[in-house]
């Protein structure tokens, strides 16, 4: 028996939004088809769970996260329009942007955004670090936050990725994503995993229209045939390109190459619990005798990636420049190291009281460039009378090897804007008790204070800086962890396209800013 | 007929044997050399889960609880065996998705480059062989020989490079990697193919002169066939047996070389797959891929034993005899 038709609010909503999507269907049949704009990068599509690859889908525009963040780190409206704080800062109120949609047509109600927030709270997602009571909807459109303690940080963990919101029916019965159903301005066309998705403008959104209709994104593992599709015209955004293939593009010049610095930095992580790192001045000669600049020029091919501190410019919050820089001194090592007992043996190392000084480093080749570091440092710690063995492992060995106290010395590439605010980071890393990827056998109760009143996020603006150059100053001076590089980011950018700017975040490819050349 | 049927029987049974054997062999090697890799397993699970920016030992046992890594060994071996008698490839440790899904999807793209591969290495190989083989000695011989040696010599990963950097970028005849352009395939079938291409036209090259020096094509000459008919009748399906041979044993080159092919092109295949899943210690995958990827040799053999008995009507009657 046929149904007789009934004008709910839903199906005028669905009308709604399929009207404008059949009328711009029909306009876009008069157009000659374009290539999607294409992106290829390394990053793999690991599974439709935000934890594993939200960041796919919010780069694209896919998803939205409720807060977004400014190239700063600066919250800004997300599928929240706006948000306030109770006096106590214990209770948020997140509206949501009224006409908002999700791609299967429905409404964006604050208890879809509870669903997924609450799925978000599952460790190791990062909204498991903000102490929340509870999550609640307040009517359709307000989503309310409620906290044990305030935690400034809780706008910036509301813009990671692990965050994004997804309609109801983007979840299968037991709970599982199967499909990705987000709000943004492009909606997923075809999805194969782990190494393609391809999405077109949602009509239904209630924002700006973009200018680029598709978009495919293609996870291409090898550096070199990126940097090879962007030269051959097949990509018009590669990311991750190597320094030699960089080279070779900038010189033949036939595609652009756009660079932006990261809040990323290659450390040494110290075991400041052994005896021979216990001391400062070891620490310190340990970092005076690294050429940063000669390894930000003949292996990065970018001598500004040279780190004098720990935060690179792009964190202007937290960058210092009054700070004196890390400098390379090996004549102020040598005396260093000869004050703290360590003094050149017959064969050129050094010792105390019998005991060589010879160390252990641990790295991994996820991002190719760090045993080539470590293998430099190796070398230049050798001409100090430093022994020290490479080993080249798994990323895990490093929070391994913090947490049964065997690590030495570790090099990774830490990422301080995982969330746009990298105050949650630097608790995790510099606790008292020390952090994974952070500070080991060393604590500085001026730190933690310092930290623990930023996270709060009650102070002023003056007091905010007063406190980061605080947190850096004691960073600089005591060298829980040793600062080697910064990273760029550098993306070949195909003539097809205008409009480009890169996000030190990380956090979008900023598609719907985009247009076609011509 | 029952000759045919017995041989057809008796390699059926032979294959079916092999592949129960070779998956249980296969499972539990993998499981065992991916258990036995150095380092923690939940830490490495984590980081192909959520990036290494996230690893952190609460992550790692977060991962180490859910998968209930801590069990022993023998329980979590005794369940993989025990899912593989219901032909259940279990859950891929990273994703969280089916193992049979992903491996089905992959393995469809990497049969895909096999046949494209096997396609070029039977288009260039074939002709070039079996001229230089009815031409022992001549230009296109010597230039064949000369082609054969260098295709043989150059590993398919410089080989790769070479016909990106020629082909795609600088005649951009044909898309550099991915799977989603027309021609796509093109490239990374030159690379594994023109391998087996130098050596298939040295082997039917062998088989021809060898069938054209035969007592049964010059009898097909003496009786008044011309060179062309007696060629087509008689010398091409004599020479066809070593050549089918030789192919259904360098499918294995091609299996192998389609792991470093596959991450050069971007191919989303199986060997890709693998590779992928051993850095992820994603063991599950690593078994089920493995298990296919042995699967596809014996079915490459079986191709093989079939194309020799259809080809070859002795070896049928041998068999029933």
């Amino acid at each position: 028996m046929t149904q007789p038709f009934v004008l709910t609010r839903r199906r005028a909503l669905q009308l709604g939004a399929v009207g404008p999507a059949v009328a711009a269907s029909t306009a876009l049949q008069a157009q000659p088809a374009r290539a999607p704009l294409q992106i290829v990068g390394p990053w793999e599509i690991g599974g439709l769970a935000p934890a594993n690859s939200g960041y796919v889908f919010t780069r694209m525009q896919i998803t939205e996260t409720l807060m977004e963040a400014g190239d700063d780190g600066t919250p800004l409206p997300g599928l929240a329009e706006r948000w306030r704080v109770s006096a106590d800062g214990l209770v948020w109120h997140f509206t949501l942007r009224s006409a908002a949609r999700f791609h299967d047509g429905t409404p964006v109600t604050a208890a879809a955004v509870v669903r997924c927030l609450q799925a978000a709270r599952v460790a190791p997602a990062l909204l498991s670090l903000a102490p929340i009571r509870s999550l609640e909807a307040d009517g359709s459109g307000v989503v309310v936050v409620r906290l044990a303690s305030p935690h400034g940080g809780l706008p910036a963990l509301l813009a990671h990725s692990s965050t994004m919101v997804l309609a109801p029916s983007s979840y299968g019965s037991g709970g599982e994503v199967k499909a990705v159903l987000g709000s943004g301005p492009y909606r997923v066309v075809s999805l194969a995993p782990p190494q393609q998705v391809e999405a077109a403008v949602f009509e239904g959104y209630d924002g700006a229209r973009p200018a680029v209709e598709r978009v495919r994104y293609l996870t291409v593992g090898r550096s070199e045939t990126r940097a090879l599709m962007a030269e051959g015209g097949q990509a018009d955004l590669a990311y991750g390109l190597d320094p030699a293939s960089l080279v070779r593009l900038r010189k033949r010049g036939r595609v652009r190459v756009d660079t932006v610095t990261l809040p990323r930095t290659a450390i040494l992580k110290v075991n400041a619990g052994l005896p021979a790192l216990k001391d400062r001045r070891v620490r310190q000669a340990l970092s005076l005798c690294i050429d940063r600049a000669g390894i930000a020029k003949a292996l990065l091919r970018d001598p500004e990636l040279s780190a004098t501190q720990l935060f690179p410019p792009t964190l202007k919050a937290w960058h210092d420049p009054t700070l004196p820089p890390l400098i390379h001194d090996p004549g102020s090592a040598a005396r260093l190291l000869a004050e703290a007992g360590w003094r050149r043996a017959a064969d050129g190392l050094r010792d105390a009281s019998g005991r060589p000084l010879q160390l252990s480093l641990r790295t991994f080749p996820d991002r190719p460039e760090l045993p080539v570091i470590a293998s430099a440092l190796q070398e230049q710690w050798r001409q100090a009378g430093i022994a020290v063995q490479v080993n080249v492992g798994n990323s895990g060995d490093i929070p391994l090897g913090h947490r049964d106290g065997s690590l030495q010395l570790g090099l990774a590439a830490r990422n301080y804007c995982t969330v746009p605010d990298p105050t949650g980071t630097l608790m995790q890393d510099f606790t008292a008790a020390g952090g994974d990827w952070g500070a080991m056998g060393w604590r500085s109760d001026a730190l933690v204070q310092a930290l623990s009143e930023l996270s709060r996020s009650t102070s002023s603006a003056e007091r905010a800086a007063a406190l980061r150059a605080r947190v850096t100053a004691v960073l600089q001076a005591e060298l829980p962890v040793i600062p080697v590089t910064w990273y760029r980011q550098q993306v070949a950018v195909s003539g097809r396209v205008t409009g480009v700017s890169l996000d030190p975040l990380e956090r979008s490819y900023r598609l719907s800013a985009m247009r076609w050349s011509a | 007929m029952s000759g045919k049927r017995t041989a057809w029987g008796g390699i059926l049974l032979r294959r079916a044997v092999q592949i129960v054997a070779l998956g249980l062999l296969v499972g539990t090697v993998c499981f065992f050399m991916a258990r036995s890799l150095p380092g923690d397993m939940a830490t490495r699970i984590a980081a192909g889960r959520y990036g290494y920016d996230l690893v952190s030992n609460a992550a790692a046992d977060a991962v180490r609880i859910e998968l209930g890594l801590d069990r022993p060994l023998w329980l979590a071996l005794l369940q993989w065996w025990g899912e593989i008698a219901r032909l259940d490839l279990g859950t891929s440790l990273v994703t969280g998705n089916s193992v049979w899904s992903e491996v089905v999807h992959q393995l469809g793209a990497t049969i895909d480059l096999a046949v494209a591969s096997l396609a070029v290495a039977v288009v260039v190989g074939l002709p070039l062989g079996t001229w230089s083989g009815l031409h022992a000695g001549g230009c296109i011989d010597r230039l064949t020989l000369a082609l054969a040696v260098v295709l043989r010599a150059v590993p398919p990963f410089l080989l790769a490079v070479l016909l990106m950097v020629l082909v795609a970028v600088r005649l951009g005849a044909l898309p550099v990697a991915g799977d989603h352009h027309v021609g796509s395939v093109l490239l990374p079938a030159l690379t594994l193919g023109l391998g087996l291409a130098a050596g298939l036209a040295r082997v039917t090259r062998a088989a021809m002169r060898e069938a054209a020096a035969s007592p049964s094509f010059e009898f097909a000459r003496t009786k008044g066939l011309s060179d062309r008919q007696a060629l087509v009748r008689h010398g091409l399906r004599q020479a066809a047996a070593p050549v089918v041979a030789y192919l259904g044993v360098h499918a294995v080159f091609l299996v192998e070389g389609a792991v470093v092919v596959e991450t050069l092109f971007a191919w989303p295949g199986i060997g890709h797959a693998l590779v992928h899943a051993v850095f992820g210690r994603d063991v599950p995958m690593i078994q089920g891929a493995a298990l296919c990827m042995g699967l596809l040799f014996v079915v490459f053999n079986l191709l093989v034993d079939a194309g020799c008995l259809a080809l070859d009507p002795r070896r049928r009657r041998g068999e029933a005899a």
